[in-house]
């Protein structure tokens, strides 16, 4: 299995007597990337680092214990916040795991809604990510063309619930809002325009033999490893672990679509390899423009929420529920005590695994390759630090 | 393989250490003695046909009026496709438990997380230190008796409500 | 005999304040200080759609070369002491745009106990732009009212005080 690390000992050795020093670099807290407030100590000799050591909490902004302090409905807007790129799935998260306490069941229009919100929020989170890889390691271009992508997905979802970033648009029972008039001719309209410029992305950078060079053979991550770092969602993929919460443990309306899952397969190097995450990650984006042609056809007639007390109170007990967030799968762990605020809730990441996973993936890389395994986990700091 | 039959193996290895009610769901709840907790986990991954290979989510959580904190492990086993969650109480005053890092490398910072906002500590971990709060905090703000600074380096954590008129 | 006759239309009189403050408004350059969801919207915001680079305003990613700090997120006290710092290598003179309500004053997060009630507790803050996030159209206003703000300083007066220029 071939890899980029560097062994710096032997290059020592046979760096005609030079005398070098381990160099104790800082990398953040603030940093032009997208990935937010993290920091690495980098433990390097020269380019090629021995250790990055991640320091994370600096965004930590105490989201589950303010779940104990506003209760159950109160808490939907926090949800956003968990994982603002793509804030849906969180939406979606928790009221799945208040649903499972209580017991209710929603609606077939608003699971076929959720769907919807939920799959648009993807495709906003995975330009993201990808435009965000490609400004990573150089490619400035292509962050531009993502974020303009982002605009279109903004405007639907904004007629879907009035707000661009943090939606709050679901509610315990269901969603918040009915689709509008005319929302499904706009967002069809917007999938059409949409899947011919996947293509083009591909042949912009995805092939592009630069990028191929930057991303082939950086950090590979064996199935086994990435289990055992509990590496989730297109980072357990890109590894081969042919596992989505959407297939595996189907919630929601998802049992009634046909799409398939991505894998990485080692196309350009290694199996596992940086190249593979993105390259799952670009293969997603046709898969969930698949879901939404299917659902946006097929919107069932109904109330889009079900009827829920005001105070919502569940019955004691707790409850852990999973759903495929764009970063992986997002486990979300309520204690209710009968009460009306939760006795603990505890949100479980994606990326606080992938986090914790880099300071054993990054020896022997360069400085440069540690922003590429950065951004091709797609490591956001709100997930880390909550 | 389905909870009950779980359940039943680590009862028959390990006796009294773990509880023998199941609560059943989805994911299965048993409740395990809390100084066997590692090698209960040992038996879970290392047992061929259980091959619980990942572990999915570590909470603790404050139980002021029976006086414990109660960790939860969620275990996953992608092999085999089955779950369950293991209960495990440490008293409240002085909570204490064996680590499961050198079964899963992800129990590192899990780990890390309940000891900076609940104070458990963990028995064998490499590097139990704070994770998300800053190292010079003082208390474990999870806990249901925290009480928050009024300040913090020299800032103060009071703001004035902008409605007071 | 005016002089505004006897010279040609493509010569231009102004006062050299203005002149100077023109310039200096023209040319904002922000750092990339990005910590939360507003992030995003900073990001949104000098996309294409929304371009900051018309009115002048690139993102820099370090302290050293930049005018302005947009603080676009929640502040907690751990990232709170770093602000500081950040802000003090910027060189003179350097402005500050609180964005979001949760730099404005801890927003939503004020329930929380690791975070600080806003980044006037750290730094002095210029402007205000509220939001949740605030819109690309919001930013783009406080930028624009920075700038106002910018164009009514007076660098080119002997102040009282040496030191400071007067505003």
């Amino acid at each position: 299995m071939s890899t980029n690390a560097i062994d710096v000992d032997v290059l020592r050795e046979t760096g005609a007597g030079l005398e070098t020093e381990e160099m104790t670099l800082n990398m953040g807290p603030q940093h032009p990337s997208t990935h937010g407030v993290l920091r690495f100590v980098v433990k390097a000799d020269g380019e090629v680092m021995r250790r990055a050591i991640p320091d994370i909490g600096y965004l930590h902004r105490s989201i589950e214990k303010i779940a104990e302090k506003v209760g159950y409905h109160g808490f939907m807007p926090y949800t956003d916040r968990v994982d603002y790129v793509s804030a849906m799935q969180c939406n979606q998260g928790w009221a799945m795991a208040c649903e499972k306490l209580a017991g209710i069941e929603v609606p077939r229009r608003g699971e076929y809604c959720r769907v919807i919100a939920c799959e648009f929020g993807r495709l906003a989170s995975h330009l993201l990510s990808v435009g965000a890889t490609g400004m990573d390691i150089g490619a400035v271009t292509p962050f531009t063309h993502a974020i303009r992508e982002r605009e279109y997905i903004n405007d639907i979802l904004e007629e879907l619930c009035g707000a661009r970033l943090t939606f709050n648009y679901m509610r315990i029972g269901g969603c918040a809002w009915d689709i509008p008039p005319g929302f499904v001719k706009r967002a069809f309209a917007y999938l059409d325009r949409f899947e011919p410029l996947i293509d083009e992305y591909n042949e912009l950078i995805s092939f592009n033999k630069i990028y191929v060079e930057r991303l082939a053979n950086v950090a590979p991550v064996s199935p086994q490893q990435a289990i055992a770092w509990n590496l989730v969602g297109p980072n357990l993929r890109g590894s081969g672990v042919r596992y989505d919460v959407r297939k595996d443990v189907p919630y929601s309306a998802y049992p009634e679509f046909e799409f398939d899952v991505p894998v990485g397969t080692g196309e350009r190097g290694t199996l596992g390899d940086s190249y593979d995450r993105y390259m799952v990650r670009m293969r997603e984006m046709k898969e969930s423009c698949k879901i939404l042609r299917q659902a946006l056809a097929g919107l069932p007639a109904g109330p889009v929420v079900a009827k829920v007390a005001r105070t919502f109170r569940p019955p004691a007990g707790h409850v852990y529920v999973r759903v495929e967030a764009s970063r992986g799968d997002m486990g979300w762990f309520v204690v209710s005590d009968g009460t009306a605020f939760p006795a603990r809730v505890h949100i479980r990441t994606g990326s606080f695994a992938a986090m914790a996973a880099i300071e054993e993936m990054s020896k022997g890389l360069m400085i440069a390759d540690l922003v590429a395994v950065i951004a091709t986990l797609d490591i956001v700091a709100p997930e880390v630090d909550r | 393989m389905d909870a009950v039959e779980i359940h039943r193996r680590l009862r028959e290895r390990f006796g009294s250490a773990v509880s023998a009610d199941l609560q059943a769901a989805d994911w299965s709840t048993c409740a395990v003695e809390g100084q066997s907790i590692a090698a209960v986990c040992a038996l879970l991954r290392d047992d061929p046909e259980l091959g619980f290979d990942c572990l999915s989510n570590l909470s603790a959580v404050d139980c002021k009026k029976d006086d414990t904190i109660e960790v939860y492990y969620h275990l996953l086993s992608y092999r085999h496709r089955h779950q369950i969650v293991l209960r495990a109480a440490t008293p409240r005053p002085d909570p204490i438990l064996p680590t499961v890092t050198h079964l899963w490398p992800i129990a590192d910072w899990l780990e890390r997380e309940a000891f900076d906002l609940m104070g458990v500590r963990f028995t064998g971990h490499p590097d139990l230190r704070r994770i998300l709060m800053p190292e010079d905090w003082v208390g474990h703000p999870l806990r249901k008796d925290f009480v928050e600074p009024d300040e913090y380096h020299g800032i103060s954590t009071r703001r004035e409500s902008l409605l007071k008129l | 005999m005016s002089l505004i006759n006897s010279v040609p239309e493509t010569l231009v009189t102004a006062k050299l304040d203005d002149v100077l403050n023109w310039t200096r408004k023209s040319s904002v350059w922000y750092m990339l200080f990005g910590l939360a969801c507003c992030a995003i919207e900073m990001m949104q915001t000098g996309g294409p759609r929304s371009d900051l680079d018309r009115f002048g305003a690139v993102p820099r990613a370090t302290p050293r070369v930049s005018d302005l700090i947009i603080v676009s997120g929640t502040l907690t006290l751990k990232m709170a002491l770093r602000t500081k710092l950040l802000y003090e290598q910027m060189p003179d003179p350097k402005y500050v745009i609180s964005m979001g309500s949760c730099a404005n004053c801890g927003g939503l997060f004020q329930l929380a106990y690791s975070v600080c009630d806003g980044v006037d507790k750290v730094i002095p803050v210029d402007v205000y732009v509220p939001g949740c996030p605030p819109r690309p159209e919001a930013l783009t206003e406080g930028l624009l009212k920075l700038q106002e703000k910018i164009q009514q300083e007076r660098w080119l007066v002997r102040a009282p005080d040496a030191d400071t220029a007067a505003a």
